[in-house]
């Protein structure tokens, strides 16, 4: 069997008490069933136009196609349903609460201007296929959004139609792909070290290719010497993540890139940290063919729960030509729209999704962009660094770092060495953070470090509220290591809910509402 | 600068904690020739009103749908959302949370989503529903996908009714990954092309309905030929509203349901971000792309929800995943989810009659107009017409009477042959003047062009 | 019972013999969820991947110890992965192959190898 780092860690509690009451309601948290067990199911909470109920409203010419009765689902009064996501509302942490200290998510604060100016209807109400000649400043703002793009990575020309970053790795893969094609030089394989983030193997192995593994200096970067050795005719691409998920800056960068193109191969960049270096350091400048930018990462577009994200994927010369459709030009008649190959867009490795792309981001992005400027921009790198090596500093004594010579980027990563003998584990510690008001960091990521515990505060958290951080992370780990068992192997306790059973979640899935139960 | 709080009092003090004279030591790693000693060649910071002038002025340029006549479907509708759905995305809570990985803090988001999951899968038909996709077409393409892992195929057929957008997107993620797609012609009744089509090397056929045109097909024939070879249906809706109408994918012998949740709680949006649905069933759960929710118990007995089926996912399989997806359209799936409850089934029926009995008055007045052929026999709110001349300058000439006139096929599919064919749709904000205008308009300019 | 690097076990009656997961690995995967096993019928290489095995958060590729044809599959995993936990050294067996080669079996340890094998990790 293919070994496991021990990511066996407990998936359901050790005991499950028998079940209390629900309580209606405690402190300011109230308990909110489903919609689906509120009544409501002959009704609705929108009122149609008084033509409704003319004799209009005649189907019978889809006799024969029409449902036989309506969808089974409930309908809520106005107030009833703003109760119900505003209670549901309250059981999630956010960024507007606390430092969210996720790794590699980059939860910096979300600027209010860009929710209002989504929403202009300008932006918000046009259709992405009315004539161009009727949404010139649609177009003007993507193409002004892919110009500061250009210009902050160095890059010549970028895809902006990715709707995530995942989906952005794919573009890149695909665009190095049509490129090795139309060479006649076809290859097979791809590269990426131990501590890549899940998706590049996944995307490499979506666009078709076998993956190699990169192994990892003890100091936390590419190995050079491995990667050298691996770099044969067959390689088409090196996916490296700079700065890496250790949260360090690849120092080799540019020789990994030279040893890239030697032998004939791309150099694929996963972008997600690039917060650690904007305005400071431009990719293009390290030699790299492609790269996805999170718009929702560095460029503050919200998580909202889990998306929706944008990932536009800027290019070197190189890859430029195999770009996917929709390419924006400007001519005579002002912009337009490359919508299919032939002509300019003869290489393109075609469309990735409908229509044009994530343009409420575009908006949110740029006038994040537009709002601190080039030296804002900076500044965040800078910031956001200070950010993580202040925290790295101030835990260092009671927390062992993964990395510990030298400073480290936007995120500090600690192993569970310091735990060691105490019976807690990162899991116990992580759920232990909430019972004092703070989303636990990203656990047991990047892979290759035991136990991990990655911090990235970003730049938009004051100097008072890193420090309420690290105290409260300091008396934990005082308690941890005091023998405080019950504490930590026991936690949350703070929480509307503790501990969940997800084996049982896997293994009899339940994954809708049904009356009775059971899904 | 109004989002960074640290002072410089701050920074030097947190620079004395770490032990480093400057920020610049902390870059050490960073290769002295790439590093940028002055700024980025871009404009420096700008305060809000700066900002919202530039935008806003950008933003004025746009000729709105709410402006004025507006007939554009084709995949995006515009619909009425009610208030309450964008106040309510808007909260802290929803807006900056994160993918709810810590299932005890975020209960919030995965009710959301299992309420959501179950939603789509009644308006389905199909027991398993997603935690959502980007899009409708990237959820087709990773439909295909999915049809080709379960079948071990690598086949899969995409109706000439099918968005060209969609099966462009199926086409580029399918090729790479060795799996073939075969478009069959463009054509109004295009499904009856399909079950020639079908052969043993077939994963899946991809039927949309309503199509394109807007065609409504019955999809279970198609579904019995597909299964008698062993292959799946795969049934794709872009417009959501119609599943408050027209029988459920699932009740169509769908073995996967794809669609754009759009219409329901988001936006036009010059077309993103939209929402992706993706239900199948039971037997091919595992299989599924994207998140999934599920319900189960806390350490006190009470019922909570929690992410599972992980093991599918990137972060886990990585080179042996479903798929690579690491996000799902979040807010617009609450959007989408909250709207849903405030129409309930019954309020979605009224919702697609209306929409229906609005595209049927606009299609009585352009049936009137002379020149103009009604190409759709059954449609839900959208339907294709043939123009005496090409469609494209038609629609740009209206443009110009500020009426929105449609999408030219040819917008879609400059190769089909159809370049005077107009999709045209109306919903539930479309008024009697707005059609009485456009079929004035629609007939002056068809008059302009018939000139000797 | 033999055993290999890889922490699956082969119990060989006759010519067929039932194969499996150790406890050891069992314990590292924590709670099984689910397993994905061949159909019967199918052939397999030593070393080559048999099943997968998934907990919660992790998903296993399990090697073939040994080859041969697959003559069974243990269905009753479908519906109760836990029988891995619970017993994988007896009723939480995976497949049973019928062996191309019985001199395979020489390559794997025995129990008390593997024990001291388990003792250096």
């Amino acid at each position: 069997m293919t070994a496991v780092a021990n990511l066996g860690r407990p998936t359901r509690p050790e005991a499950v008490e028998s079940s209390p009451g629900a309580h209606p309601g405690r402190g300011l948290l109230q308990h909110e069933p489903l919609i689906f067990e509120l009544g409501g199911w002959d009704k609705t909470g929108v009122d149609f136009p008084e033509d409704h109920l003319g004799p209009d409203l005649d189907a019978s010419d889809l006799a024969g196609l029409t449902a036989a009765t309506p969808v089974r689902l409930p309908g809520l009064s106005e107030p009833e349903t703003l109760r119900h996501y505003v209670r549901l509302s309250q059981q999630n942490h956010a960024i507007d609460l606390a430092l969210y200290p996720l790794g590699s998510c980059t939860m910096k604060h979300n600027p209010r201007l860009g929710e209002k100016l989504a929403r202009l209807a300008g932006f918000g109400d046009i259709h992405p296929l009315q004539p161009v000649s009727t949404v010139q400043g649609a177009i003007a703002l993507m193409d002004q959004l892919a110009h500061w793009l250009k210009a902050l990575t160095g890059m010549p020309a970028v895809a902006l139609s990715p709707k995530a970053g995942a989906h952005g790795e794919l573009c890149g893969l695909l665009a190095i792909r049509a490129a090795h094609e139309a060479r006649g030089d076809a290859r097979k394989t791809v590269l990426a070290p131990t501590s890549a983030h899940g998706t590049n193997p996944a995307t490499a192995s979506l666009a078709g290719y076998q993956v190699v593994e990169i192994g990892q200096t003890a100091d936390g970067h590419v190995d050079l010497a491995d990667l050298a050795e691996k770099l044969h005719p067959d390689v088409a691409a090196v996916m490296v993540t700079n700065p890496n998920t250790c949260g360090l800056f690849e120092r080799d960068v540019i020789e990994i890139a030279r040893l890239t193109h030697a032998a004939g191969a791309y150099f694929y960049c996963d972008g997600a940290n690039f917060n650690a270096i904007v305005g400071r350091v431009r990719p293009g400048d390290l030699g790299v063919d492609a790269m996805h930018i999170n718009l929702h990462k560095t460029f503050s577009t919200p998580h909202g729960g889990g998306g929706p994200g944008a990932g536009p994927v800027v290019l070197s010369a190189a890859l430029a030509p195999f770009a996917p459709t929709p390419w924006i030009t400007h001519g005579e008649a002002g912009f337009e729209f490359i919508e299919h190959g032939g002509g300019e867009a003869a290489a393109t490795l075609g469309r990735l999704c409908a229509f044009h792309g994530q343009m409420g981001m575009y908006v949110r992005a740029l006038a994040y962009m537009m709002s601190h400027g080039s030296d804002g921009l900076r500044q965040v790198a800078e910031d956001a660094v200070l950010n993580a090596n202040y925290i790295k500093a101030r835990l260092a004594g009671a927390m062992t770092a993964a990395y510990p010579d030298g400073p480290c980027m936007h995120e500090a990563l600690f192993d569970d060495a310091w735990l060691e003998g105490t019976g807690i584990t990162t899991l116990d510690f992580a759920k232990a953070m909430i019972d004092v008001g703070f989303h636990p960091m990203t656990m047991y990521f990047p892979l290759v470090v035991h136990g991990a515990m990655l911090i990235e505060p970003t730049e938009t958290e004051p100097k008072r509220e890193l420090d309420r951080f690290c105290d409260a992370l300091l008396e934990l780990a005082a308690a941890a290591n005091a023998g405080d068992v019950e504490r930590f192997k026991g936690a949350p306790f703070h929480a509307p809910l503790r501990r969940l059973d997800e084996t049982l979640a896997a293994r009899k899935p339940r994954l809708r509402w049904t009356e009775g139960g059971g899904g | 600068m109004r989002y960074l709080p640290l002072t410089d009092a701050d920074r030097s003090s947190m620079l004395a904690v770490i032990g480093a004279k400057t920020i610049d030591d902390l870059f050490v790693d960073v290769p002295a020739a790439a590093r940028l000693s002055g700024l980025v060649d871009l404009p420096r910071h700008a305060g809000e009103l700066a900002v919202e002038r530039e935008l806003g002025a950008l933003a004025a340029m746009n000729r709105t749908a709410g402006a004025g006549s507006f007939f554009c479907g084709a995949g995006a509708y515009r619909h009425h959302v009610p208030a309450s759905v964008d106040h309510l995305i808007q909260r802290s809570e929803f807006l900056t949370s994160y993918t709810p990985y810590q299932p005890e803090i975020a209960q919030g988001t995965l009710q959301v989503l299992f309420e959501f999951q179950t939603q789509v899968a009644a308006l389905t038909g199909l027991p398993v529903a997603n935690a959502s996709m980007y899009d409708g077409s990237t959820a087709c393409a990773e439909a295909v996908m999915m049809a080709a892992r379960v079948t071990r195929r690598r086949k899969a057929v995409l109706s000439g009714g099918l968005h060209p957008h969609y099966a462009q997107a199926a086409h580029t993620l399918a090729h790479s990954a060795g799996v073939e797609t075969h478009r069959l012609a463009a054509a109004v009744d295009a499904e009856h092309a399909v079950v020639e089509a079908i052969d043993s090397d077939t994963a899946c056929v991809v039927v949309q309905s309503p199509n394109v045109f807007g065609a409504v097909t019955d999809l279970t024939a198609i579904g019995e030929a597909a299964h008698a070879a062993g292959a799946l249906l795969v049934v794709v809706t872009t417009e959501a509203v119609s599943f408050g109408l027209l029988k459920s994918p699932g009740d169509m012998c769908a073995d996967i349901a794809v669609a754009e949740g759009q219409s329901i709680g988001n936006a036009l949006s010059f077309g993103g971000p939209y929402v992706g649905l993706f239900a199948c069933r039971e037997a091919l759960a595992r299989q599924m792309p994207g998140r999934l929710c599920g319900e189960t118990v806390d350490a006190a007995g009470r019922r909570g929800f929690v992410l599972t089926l992980s093991t599918r996912e990137q972060h886990i399989r990585r080179d042996k995943a479903t798929s690579n997806i690491c996000t799902n359209s979040g807010l617009c799936a609450l959007a989408f989810s909250i709207h849903m409850s405030l129409l309930g089934g019954t309020g979605l029926k009224a919702l697609a009659e209306l929409n229906h009995a609005r595209a049927r008055a606009l299609k009585a007045a352009l049936a009137a107009v002379p020149g103009v052929e009604i190409l759709t026999p059954r449609f839900f709110n959208e339907f294709a017409i043939r123009l005496p001349r090409d469609a494209a300058p038609v629609v740009e000439a209206m443009t110009r009477r500020d009426i929105l006139a449609g999408v030219p096929f040819s917008r879609l599919d400059p190769g089909a042959g159809m370049d005077d064919v107009l999709l045209v749709c109306a919903t539930e904000t479309t008024t009697p003047e707005d059609i009485a205008a456009f079929a004035d308009a629609l007939a002056q300019e068809i008059a302009q062009g018939i000139a000797p | 019972m033999r055993f290999s690097k890889d922490h699956e076990w082969v119990d060989l009656t006759g010519d067929t013999a039932a194969v499996g997961i150790t406890a050891y690995a069992a314990e590292q995967l924590g709670d099984v969820v689910f397993v994905e096993l061949p159909a019967a019928g199918k052939a397999v290489k030593a070393g080559e991947a048999l099943a997968v095995v998934e907990s919660v958060k992790a998903a296993s590729d399990v090697f073939a110890p040994v080859s041969g044809e697959v003559v069974e599959a243990n269905g009753a995993l479908t519906d109760n992965p836990e029988t891995v936990n619970d017993q994988p050294e007896a009723a939480g067996w995976f497949v049973k192959i019928k062996l191309a080669d019985p001199a395979e079996m020489d390559a794997l340890m025995d129990r008390g190898a593997y024990e001291a094998y388990l003792a250096t990790l």
